[in-house]
């Protein structure tokens, strides 16, 4: 919540009714403080329709939506239905059995499997959390770089070639030098953010200095780093040795970041990483004269030009944070115990750049909300691979509940249509909308 | 059609915006609705609208009371809206926007422009609106695009008329000929609702006044109440309508602006070879109508424009180069004139736009950290200083009304030690409560030695506050005048004539201490750029 940035630097403490946007995303609408009661909070919370509640309802939402394409992606329950008038109840039963099989598989593969408590090691308790936790890594730093060119009036579709661009400068500081434990992966960690920065950076200036659309751009950078990756993959500088198959060279052992607990648990160094980029976000959202800058060109380039500021820098600088952001996603890819081999492959970036600006949206561009959203993608990511191993049901799913949870999320008079709450007449985001309402648009 | 509120009352959470108001509007006359920024004026109109829902209270038409729920609703009820920010299709024709929304349809769907084209020109007949129809609306001057909007609720059988601000906008030319149109329409039954703080408006058009403060109907006044008493009615208490001020002591030039032309995105000269000297502790008025080169001017000063020719020096250190921060930084305090577009940004707090142009300097920012403390700080001093009324410092500015967003501009340039002040529409949208106040404080900053500029069109506020006034025709000073120069003679100025006068004295006050301790150079200049040989004939 401290991450609001409607709270001028420094008033951590947010209960007030303030006609402020959104706070929290994704299940935090719990943790709203309990001012008269937690029930009643939670009660007004639900009226009223902020956007907490909005984003948890649109989760809530893809999940039915989820369940009822499992239906009918499934030949045999539906071949039940044909008989729905003679015995109802089997069609039912069965419809729920798969559907909550589904689910039950999910949350098995990505929270925690009850049965380890019995039969498995500390390992197996900890496995499915510690799945969804390492999915989520580059997709916290994928939806930074996101999140934090969009609050300078950016829209940056260019996560996956600054990805790539991060990852390649990555792996080959990771196998063309070996250095010291430490230093290397320090150095890998570099060439990372700057691999990514550079890459954004030509997108920033390109907008800054030419009035480049950056939509475009970065796209077709995209497309430049994609396929620039596969030329790499075919030198003799990248391709490992004595292969016919684009597959980079290994990278050394100390250039790799360690796992946190052991070989048996993937979780790795990568999400306290993470972390700390989330945590240099908020700060330079809300602490920082360049963080208030970028919102200010965000916002309102002309008043900030008016106000002293360079909008060209404030763009340039904007990409190549995102970019740094995305470098260290980039980092993940190669370095952790995702890619065993620590190697760059064609696919590297394995879709990040893309679930990067549904993460980021989800999470309103927010820090907490941004490592909110891509713990919940990661779970679906983590869960969704189970599901298909054990209940049957193709992780295809997991797409379409992504896809339906964001547009959901897009459009929250539908949300609050759907749930009949207060505030869907009006239209519009419950944010700007109720803010304007409550002082009343004079002049 | 007569139009009854009755104990209208709309509240946002705790905040009561209307307060049991009860208007009546007869059939043709012109209701005028005063009342301070924030009042409840707009509300009360989006209410009647079918915008917002009242919490309280019903409103009648011709003895049935309707209930709005939507614009639609209000509109089918024989209302018309024109609102204060224009909704216009740039680049639909007039006729394609009059007709927007109930479009004429041949068979298969097709639009019937002929018909819509001839529907317009009716219009335009009966009540003197002259409109081309077929011009782009983008192409149309602010006052033109008015009409069109007028033309809009006319076409859909307004018969109560709600105008919002509308002379905010325009010159004082498009303001007369406004009335002008008021009249017809009130002539042949139509009534009109006319918003505005503006007293001299009032008097001129207005049949009938509702005085609302603070949500409530104060009064009803007749048009033929002075100015005086309508502003304390409207203020709530006495108001000082002329700015008080002493003589100006001028001083030394602090800024000098040499053969200055800037060009704009054609190539054409916007700010054409203008010449001024600025002494420390006056104020220069800058009069104009709107879009001849004053803006220009004043963001070539503030280094947002690169001029193409000329020298801008302050305390003679010559500006060329310097970034617009360092600029601000130096010490020259800005009010741009469009404050929503160029003055505060909407989403940020009240209290991050109280520090939009310092937060890099100490004591708000240190090593690219801010100190939040000081930004808040900062923020309860200026909004209880300049009675900034907001909900709460964490307001975002987009939320306050227009003057108070103003307020905000204005407390902010004026927060720290100047070299220079420059603003441009200083009181633009504010009510006379607030601009008594802005004005105090521009006489204060000059009184302290801070050279001053104050561009503005209303030539009201040029002469109240201006110890000289420069006169901009097409990007050139046409003349500098003392204020004492008459509104006929400033008016004729305006249109880039030059009155007629006695050649012995070509500006004897224009530089009002040209007599005085300041060497002779500076006013050869202003006069040379006085004299009718040098005018633009074109």
């Amino acid at each position: 919540m401290t991450e609001d940035n409607k709270s001028t630097p420094g008033e951590p403490s947010k209960a007030k009714p303030a006609p402020t946007k959104t706070t929290e995303p994704a299940g935090a609408s719990a943790s709203t403080p309990a001012k008269p009661s937690l029930g009643r909070a939670m009660l007004d919370a639900i009226i009223t329709g902020n956007s907490a509640v909005v984003t948890f309802l649109a989760i809530v939402l893809a999940l039915v939506v989820g369940g009822v394409l499992m239906i009918l992606a499934d030949q045999d329950v539906l071949d039940e239905y044909k008989y729905f008038f003679a015995a109802p109840g089997e069609a039912l039963s069965s419809s729920w059995t798969l559907v909550s099989d589904a689910y039950t598989a999910m949350f098995k593969g990505s929270i925690v499997n009850p049965d380890s408590f019995s039969e498995g090691s500390i390992e197996d308790i900890f496995r499915p959390i510690s799945e969804t936790i390492t999915q989520a890594t580059p997709l916290i730093f994928g939806g930074l770089a996101v999140s934090i060119a969009f609050r300078t009036g950016l829209f940056n579709i260019g996560a996956q070639g600054q990805i790539i661009a991060g990852a390649v400068f990555a792996s080959w500081i990771g196998f063309v030098v070996d250095l010291p434990p430490v230093i290397h992966l320090v150095f890998v960690i570099l060439a990372g953010v700057i691999g990514g920065g550079l890459y954004a950076g030509i997108a920033g200036f390109l907008k800054a200095r030419y009035g480049a659309h950056e939509v475009i751009v970065t796209i077709m950078l995209n497309h430049i780093a994609v396929l620039m990756l596969g030329w790499l993959l075919t030198t003799d500088t990248f391709r490992r040795g004595g292969q016919a198959q684009p597959i980079g060279k290994d990278a050394h052992e100390n250039a790799v970041l360690p796992n946190l607990f052991g070989d048996n648990l993937r979780i790795h160094f990568g999400i306290i990483l993470a972390l700390l980029a989330a945590g240099i976000y908020w700060w330079l959202l809300n602490r920082s004269t360049l963080g208030f800058e970028l919102r200010a060109v965000g916002s309102n380039p002309d008043a900030a030009r008016t106000a002293g500021m360079s909008v060209a820098r404030a763009q340039i600088l904007a990409m190549v944070i995102a970019g740094a952001m995305a470098g260290l996603a980039g980092v993940s890819q190669v370095m952790s115990s995702t890619n065993p081999a620590h190697t760059l492959t064609p696919s590297i970036d394995a879709g990040i750049g893309f679930d990067a600006i549904t993460v980021a949206l989800l999470g309103r561009t927010k820090p907490l909300g941004t490592v909110l959203a891509a713990l919940l993608f990661g779970a679906l990511r983590a869960g969704g691979s189970v599901m298909q191993a054990s209940a049957n049901v193709s992780v295809d799913i997991v797409i379409v509940i992504q896809a339906v949870i964001v547009l959901f999320v897009a459009a929250p008079p539908l949300v609050r249509s759907i749930f009949r709450l207060r505030g869907a007449r009006k239209g519009a985001e419950g944010g700007p909308l109720a803010a304007k309402e409550t002082v009343g648009v004079q002049s | 059609m007569k139009l009854e509120l009755r104990g209208i009352t709309k509240r946002f959470g705790s905040l009561v915006a209307n307060d049991h108001i009860d208007l009546t509007v007869e059939p043709g006359e012109i209701h005028c609705l005063l009342g301070e920024n924030g009042a409840g004026k707009s509300t009360l109109m989006n209410v009647l609208y079918g915008l917002y829902e009242p919490s309280e209270g019903e409103i009648v038409v011709d003895g049935t009371p309707r209930k709005f729920r939507t614009a639609g609703d209000a509109i089918d009820a024989g209302i018309g809206m024109v609102h204060q920010h224009f909704m216009l299709v740039p680049v639909f024709t007039v006729a394609e926007n009059v007709m927007l929304g109930h479009e004429e349809t041949r068979s298969l769907g097709w639009l019937d422009r002929r018909r819509a084209r001839k529907k317009v020109l009716d219009l335009v007949d009966e009540y003197g609106l002259k409109v081309d129809p077929d011009m782009l609306v983008e192409d149309l001057p602010v006052g033109l695009q008015q009409r069109v909007e007028i033309l809009k609720a006319l076409v859909r059988d307004a018969k109560v008329l709600i105008l919002d601000e509308p002379t905010a906008v325009l010159t004082p030319q498009e303001t007369e000929e406004l009335f002008r149109v008021m009249r017809a329409l009130r002539a042949s039954g139509h009534s009109i609702v006319f918003i505005t703080h503006k007293l001299k408006e009032v008097k001129a058009v207005a049949d009938r006044i509702t005085v609302i403060r603070r949500g409530k109907v104060v009064g009803t006044a007749d048009p033929a109440s002075s100015e005086k008493e309508l502003a304390s009615l409207m203020v709530g208490r006495p108001v000082k309508l002329v700015v008080d001020k002493d003589r100006a002591q001028p001083g030394e030039v602090r800024l000098a602006i040499e053969d200055l032309t800037v060009l704009d995105g054609n190539g054409q000269a916007v700010v054409d070879r203008v010449d001024l000297r600025l002494r420390e502790g006056e104020i220069l008025g800058i009069a104009g109508v709107d879009g001849n080169g004053q803006s220009e001017l004043t963001q070539a000063i503030l280094g947002l424009r690169a001029p193409a020719a000329g020298k801008i020096s302050l305390d003679g250190q010559d500006l060329a180069g310097r970034s617009p921060r360092q600029i601000l930084n130096s010490g020259v305090g800005f009010v741009p004139e469009d404050r929503q577009h160029d003055g505060i940004v909407g989403d940020f707090t009240v209290a991050e736009n109280l520090v939009l142009d310092m937060v890099t300097q100490a004591p708000f920012g240190r090593r690219g950290s801010i100190n939040p403390g000081a930004v808040r700080d900062n923020a309860r001093q200026r909004v209880e200083e300049f009675d900034i009324r907001t909900q709460t410092i964490e307001s975002p500015a987009g939320t306050l009304s227009g003057g108070n967003q103003q307020k905000v501009v204005v407390a902010r340039e004026l927060s720290r030690p100047l070299r220079l002040f420059i603003a441009s529409q200083p009181t633009r949208g504010v009510d006379v409560g607030a601009m008594e106040f802005i004005h105090k404080r521009i006489v204060a900053e000059r009184d302290v030695g801070t050279p001053v500029i104050i561009v503005s069109t209303e030539l009201d506020e040029v002469v109240a506050l201006a110890d000289r006034i420069a006169v901009m025709y097409r990007g050139r000073i046409v003349d500098i005048v003392p204020p004492t120069t008459s509104r006929g003679d400033l008016g004729l100025l305006m249109a880039g004539v030059i009155p007629s006068r006695d050649p012995a004295e070509p500006a004897p006050a224009a530089e009002p201490d040209a007599t005085g301790t300041e060497p002779a150079a500076p006013t050869a200049t202003n006069e040379s750029d006085a004299t009718p040989g040098e005018e633009d004939p074109a």
